[in-house]
């Protein structure tokens, strides 16, 4: 495969992997790295890259696996995570004083989830996967993956109803 | 959209018995500005998840083989290597020579000094002969 080629593949997902990427791993240099070395490894790959059938799926868990790889590492070196500033682009002082508000609520929250649990809110309410996608990407059946997306986002709303009765951040 | 049908749709959705598109109409519903009060709280899940859809890997794509790199590295340090030691050696060589030549040029300048020492001495016998030769004329 041609590096032209390999371009055309690889550029539709390539946004996909790293967001995936950045959900695991919070960080965004720690992100950035991965979907590079991601991305190396299936240009490594490009000459048998023609036999998989879908290069997108494979290129996901290959994120996913090299991320929940790098956080075990991670937690026996007992490494702390980075948080990365989050910029919006809200005109008014108010709303963009709330909506970055909830904005890192929300990001503190999904930080909270359990690693299988991001993966799957991330999958389908982010990148808007079909179910029978998110369970071969996550090597899932399709009743763990159903538990497992209706519990995050039960928990995504409690904390919220949390945070909207407090109020307190 | 009717109040109803979204309200249904989020039962539904914290059942994840929704589908793709039953959840893009909810995304699109809260993505509105102003929502009723009691859905106020689901307002920021939903923006919160169309806005990470917008982020974007914003790096080169690394497309140069890394290998090839380091095979060439490799290739280059030990071609300076071994230029060094070559190099080295010879240099090594030229010095010791240097000083051999240092040295002996010394120990000719030794000897050649002794025998400046010699020659004056030898210069004494002169006046010997001198004095002989007047005791002789005297005679």
């Amino acid at each position: 495969m041609k590096q032209a080629e390999f371009l055309n593949v690889v550029m539709p997902f390539k946004d996909k992997l790293y967001r995936l990427a950045k959900r695991l791993l919070v960080s965004r240099e720690e992100a950035e790295d991965a979907t590079q070395e991601i991305l190396l490894k299936l240009w490594s790959k490009n000459e048998s890259m023609a036999e998989y059938k879908n290069v997108e799926a494979f290129a996901m868990t290959m994120t996913k696996n090299f991320c929940l790889d790098r956080l075990k590492s991670k937690q026996a070196s007992n490494l702390k995570l980075v948080h990365s500033n989050y910029s919006d682009e809200n005109t008014s002082l108010q709303g963009q004083l709330e909506a970055e508000d909830s904005v890192r609520w929300m990001e503190r929250i999904m930080e909270e989830l359990p690693e299988q649990q991001k993966m799957v809110l991330q999958l389908r309410d982010v990148e808007q996967y079909e179910f029978e996608e998110i369970c071969e990407l996550l090597d899932m059946k399709p009743t763990a993956v159903r538990v497992a997306l209706s519990r995050a986002r039960k928990i995504v709303r409690q904390e919220l109803v949390k945070k909207h009765s407090y109020g307190i951040g | 959209m009717e109040l109803d049908n979204i309200e249904k749709l989020l039962e539904k959705y914290f059942e994840a018995t929704t589908t793709v598109v039953e959840e893009k109409t909810l995304q699109a519903y809260f993505s509105q500005e102003s929502v009723p009060t009691h859905l106020e709280q689901y307002k920021s899940m939903f923006n919160y998840f169309s806005n990470a859809k917008e982020e974007r890997y914003t790096k080169q794509v690394p497309l140069k083989p890394r290998k090839n790199y380091y095979k060439w590295i490799s290739v280059a340090a030990v071609a300076v290597l071994t230029c060094g030691i070559y190099f080295g050696n010879e240099i090594k060589e030229k010095r010791e020579a240097e000083y051999a030549y240092q040295e002996t040029k010394k120990a000719f300048e030794l000897l050649a000094e002794n025998f400046g020492k010699g020659t004056e001495k030898v210069a004494y016998l002169q006046e010997f002969e001198v004095a002989k030769q007047k005791i002789y004329n005297n005679n």
